[in-house]
């Protein structure tokens, strides 16, 4: 029983509970099963409960549950951010976009693991040890969204939530060989989110495949009166139907299509292209002049934000406080000592250099300028393109430890992503084949609340992909 | 040769503003509710909150700005200013940088730089000897007034003493409490005062450096405090020293000034456009309510004391910087036609200082039975002595003055056989100083109208009694 529940998508899951064929609470047992029993240290928490008649049996997402990523607040459920400067921490509030997903009928099913406060692409930097790729268990699922990631692709959870800053949620969809959708910036309510860099956050939904990603996202999109920067979405959020891409403009950056790619990821974004034309698309190369320089860009800003979101954890009031200081300076000074990993403390002091009296202009107020630009080369784009397409990292899942002494290596896994985000802009990674046997990730962006579109054009390409993830699901 | 110095002060005020919610937050404002029970995840700055600008406090905000003659923004953005304290939840204070809601302006003799909206911090209470948080055993944070929509108004460096400092204060205060946005209360912390003092000599321009005074929780310490500074400050030039530039603490109980270690002054703020929110447009819509609700402020009634009811520049301006005279000024001179320039003289001048820190309006003394008393002494049914008399009555009991000086017998005495005899045995009593005024020192009346004014208990009127000793020393 428990092999065909697994079987389903999510949203194939809600249709036959809400057709009376399937019961909310077996889906639910099942994946409490798979999570509780997970090897890949997929989860930071798994309820211990299995609703009785399944939570929102009735509700539009009839009780199928979802996997949250650790910074999302959860009332009474620890909330950690993958750091133990929050270890135990549990929140007296839920983030909005985890109680619209509650009222919508999706409850919690487990917290997952990640890069702690979600920095980093290999969910290496996690305080509570790295997640396993349930392709190849020696090698990352990406970051930092990867314990949602490699408990979607195992079948350890139907549906789970992400967030993607500079790629969070793309990058480890992809070498996770799952969909994965970082909204435009403002689709989604930060509150409650853990915040990493304010201006770049987003919560997105990690799933099996676009229609799943469709359906969870429907739920989650809104503008919160407890978010000043979240905006209401323009219409309805349709499931994806689109057979044929004809008459849709594909842009191909040469900027992040070529160089630093790995060749097997080149082949297969190339074949992807391909499957575009065939299916009616017209292919382009385009150029995204200021792209190139939106990592340095990205590595001020976000860091800067950070030092500031970060300031917080000092262990007056919340979450850790080391033993043994003799005053303030000193609690404050064990505390983030012990409390924070070392990816984190580098960010810290990246921004607050960047920050710093007599620095702002170079620094900050520079990446601004940046980061305009790069939104503008998107908008030109726009004016031409009704998408722009390119691989969604530059290599598959590469091995643990491979990459965690060469900061700079583990940056460039965000190359594709990173412009993107900084020009707040929705984009969705679709798995597009296999390199070396391991899941290789299609990235298609489009303009700001073009969801609906994307989510069409992504889904077509699936159809024509016909990406097949049993593997991954049967390995675990 | 000993140079002269002309102290440079700038003050920078802090008003907790009386909105009904926090600034970024839905909690309620906190009256010394039991500690932390107003407070929720965003101003306890928890993993995951998010701010909102409260609507009522940028309207206050553009208020202040009206009041003052500032610009206002068409567009303002909030930053963060960051900072580890734990009064500071956040570790940084989301405040207002280079884009302020409110740029220049003026407020009697003194220009604004920039009006800005910010959060206050919580409350530390240090237990142990030191007070402070070094040195304390354990300290304990109350957040129920963290986030406290303050206004920060700076004014330009335009005054030049204490006692300025704390004449304009007050009308400041006087003009927030008149457009109802704040308690303004000193000795409960809605509105605080920081001074930036320097002294220079007599006729430079250039600036000396400044210190910092903080911690001038009342207008009499203001005072203290940047009397004492300009003293120290002037000592150090006179020795041949140099100013530091510091930060000082006003100790009011010893009334002396202590430089704050510099370790928990030394910040660099690392200042940024605040990411959580959007900026703040300011709509023709939100500054149309915002003069809508502008009331008669302090000088612009004193204005008109002046120019329309003839007051003079001091009495008009006691008058309108204190909201509570100037209405019963106005309910006093409404009803019974009593000329407005005796009903002023004789509330700034005799009724407010019997009452002290009393409201008027709560005392014995009606507004319409100071009317007619005002009546009374212009008419001259009483003199001025006899007016006081029946004013002290009138604080102790209430009443009516017509009937005070019926029943006391305290009207004015017109000239008569009563008084006649009266000067004449004052005339007999004092034949020295009546020869001297015969030969034409009228100084010399002194006594006489002395001794008239006794026997009489002051229900004469000086002027008559004058005319009659005249007459009858055939002058």
């Amino acid at each position: 029983m428990s092999d065909d529940v697994l079987d389903l998508t999510a949203a194939q899951a809600v249709e036959k509970i809400r057709a009376g064929e399937l019961a909310a609470r077996e889906v639910f047992a099942a994946y409490r099963e798979r999570a509780a029993a997970d090897d890949l240290n997929a989860f930071t928490w798994v309820t211990e409960d299995v609703p009785q008649n399944g939570a929102g049996a009735d509700a539009p997402l009839a009780g199928v549950p979802v996997a949250v990523k650790d910074l999302f607040c959860t009332e009474g459920i620890p909330s950690q951010s993958g750091s133990r400067i929050l270890e135990g921490y549990r929140p007296p509030y839920t983030a909005t976009v985890v109680r619209k997903l509650q009222e919508a009928g999706s409850p919690i099913l487990a917290k997952t693991n990640q890069d702690e406060f979600a920095m980093g692409s290999s969910n290496e930097n996690s305080a509570f040890g790295p997640v396993l790729n349930p392709w190849d268990r020696t090698r990352v699922p990406g970051g930092s969204s990867g314990g949602s990631a490699a408990a979607v692709a195992a079948g350890r959870a139907p549906w789970a939530l992400g967030t993607d800053t500079g790629g969070s949620i793309r990058q480890p969809a992809a070498l996770c060989g799952i969909v994965g959708l970082k909204p435009t910036y403002g689709a989604c309510s930060r509150y409650g989110m853990i915040a990493f860099a304010s201006s770049l956050d987003q919560a997105g939904p990690l799933t099996r495949d676009v229609t799943d990603a469709a359906l969870l996202f429907r739920h989650m999109i809104g503008r919160d009166p407890c978010d000043s920067t979240s905006l209401e979405f323009p219409g309805e959020l349709e499931l994806p139907s689109a057979e044929r891409l004809d008459g849709l403009r594909f842009g191909v950056p040469e900027e992040l299509s070529g160089e630093g790619i790995e060749p097997g990821v080149l082949e297969t974004f190339q074949r992807t292209l391909d499957l575009i034309r065939e299916l009616g698309g017209e292919v382009e190369p385009m150029k995204l002049p200021h792209a190139p320089h939106a990592l340095s860009a990205y590595y001020i800003l976000a860091p800067a934000e950070a030092s500031s979101n970060l300031a917080r954890y000092d262990g007056v009031r919340y979450g850790m406080r080391a033993e043994g200081a003799t005053d303030l300076i000193s609690m404050y000074t064990r505390t983030r000592h012990d409390g924070f990993g070392p990816e984190v403390k580098r960010r810290i002091m990246l921004g607050t250099y960047a920050l710093s009296a007599g620095y702002y202009d170079a620094y900050y107020g520079r990446a601004q300028q940046v980061r305009t630009k790069i939104a503008e080369d998107f908008r030109t784009a726009f004016e031409r393109y009704d998408f722009i397409v390119t691989p969604t990292a530059p290599s598959v899942a590469f091995e643990l430890g491979a990459k965690t002494d060469d900061p700079w290596a583990m940056y460039i896994n965000d190359y594709c992503t990173v412009p993107i985000s900084l020009a707040g802009i929705p984009a969705i990674s679709i798995p597009s084949g296999l390199s070396e046997g391991l899941p290789v990730g299609f990235q298609i962006a489009g303009p700001a609340f073009s969801e609906n579109r994307l989510l069409d054009a992504a889904y077509a390409l699936e159809q024509a992909i016909g990406f097949d993830g049993a593997k991954a699901r049967a390995a675990a | 040769m000993t140079t002269e110095f002309e102290p440079v002060i700038g003050l920078e005020i802090h008003v907790q503003l009386s909105t009904r919610t926090k600034m970024f937050c839905s909690c309620a404002l906190s009256f010394g509710e039991p500690p932390n029970t107003r407070t929720c995840p965003v101003c306890l700055g928890l993993p995951g909150a998010l701010p909102v600008v409260n609507e009522k406090a940028i309207e206050y905000g553009l208020l202040i700005g009206l009041a003052l003659g500032s610009d206002l923004a068409d567009r303002s953005i909030f930053h963060r200013k960051n900072y580890f304290y734990p009064d500071n939840p956040k570790a940084y204070q989301i405040s207002q940088y280079d884009e302020p809601l409110c740029r220049g302006g003026r407020l009697g003799d003194v220009r604004i730089h920039r009006v800005h909206l910010e959060e206050d911090a919580a409350k530390l209470v240090h237990a142990g000897s030191s007070g402070r948080i070094h040195g304390s055993e354990t300290s304990v944070v109350d957040f129920n007034r963290c986030g406290t929509p303050l206004v920060e108004i700076v004014t330009e460096p335009d005054v030049r003493s204490a006692e300025q400092a704390r004449e304009w204060l007050t009308l400041l205060r006087e003009t927030l409490r008149q457009l109802g946005v704040s308690d303004v209360d000193m000795s409960q912390g809605s509105l605080r005062c920081d001074a930036n003092v320097s002294i220079r000599p007599v006729g430079s321009e250039k600036f000396g450096t400044k210190t910092e005074l903080k911690n001038m929780n009342s207008f009499a310490f203001l005072e203290q405090g940047i009397r004492a500074e300009i003293e120290r400050q002037t000592e150090i030039k006179r020795s041949g020293g140099e100013v530091e530039q510091e930060t000082l603490h006003f100790d009011p109980r010893t009334g002396h000034l202590t430089s704050l270690r510099s370790k928990e002054e030394a910040h660099d703020y690392r200042y940024f456009p605040e990411p959580d929110l959007v900026p703040i447009a300011i709509t023709g819509e939100m500054l149309e309510r915002a003069r809508a609700a502008l009331p008669e402020l302090p000088t612009q009634r004193a204005e008109r004391y002046e120019r329309d009811l003839g007051l003079t520049a001091d009495t008009a301006q006691l008058l309108s910087f204190r909201p509570e005279l100037a209405e019963y000024f106005e309910a006093a001179s409404a009803g019974n036609g009593a000329p407005a320039q005796v009903v002023a003289n004789w509330l700034v001048n005799e009724l407010a200082p019997r009452l002290g820190e009393q409201d008027p309006r709560e005392s014995k003394v009606t507004p319409e039975a100071f009317g007619s008393f005002a009546s009374l002494v212009a008419a001259k049914t009483v003199t001025p002595t006899a007016a006081k008399q029946v004013l002290d009555r009138l604080v102790a009991e209430g009443g009516d003055p017509e009937q005070i000086v019926e029943a006391e017998g305290l009207g004015a005495m017109q000239g008569g056989d009563e008084l006649d005899a009266i000067i004449d045995a004052a005339l007999a009593a004092n034949a020295d100083a009546a020869e001297k005024i015969k030969a034409g020192n009228m100084k010399a009346i002194g006594p006489i109208i002395g001794h008239v004014m006794r026997e009489t208990k002051g229900r004469a009127d000086g002027g008559e009694v004058t005319r009659i000793v005249r007459a009858k020393l055939g002058l």
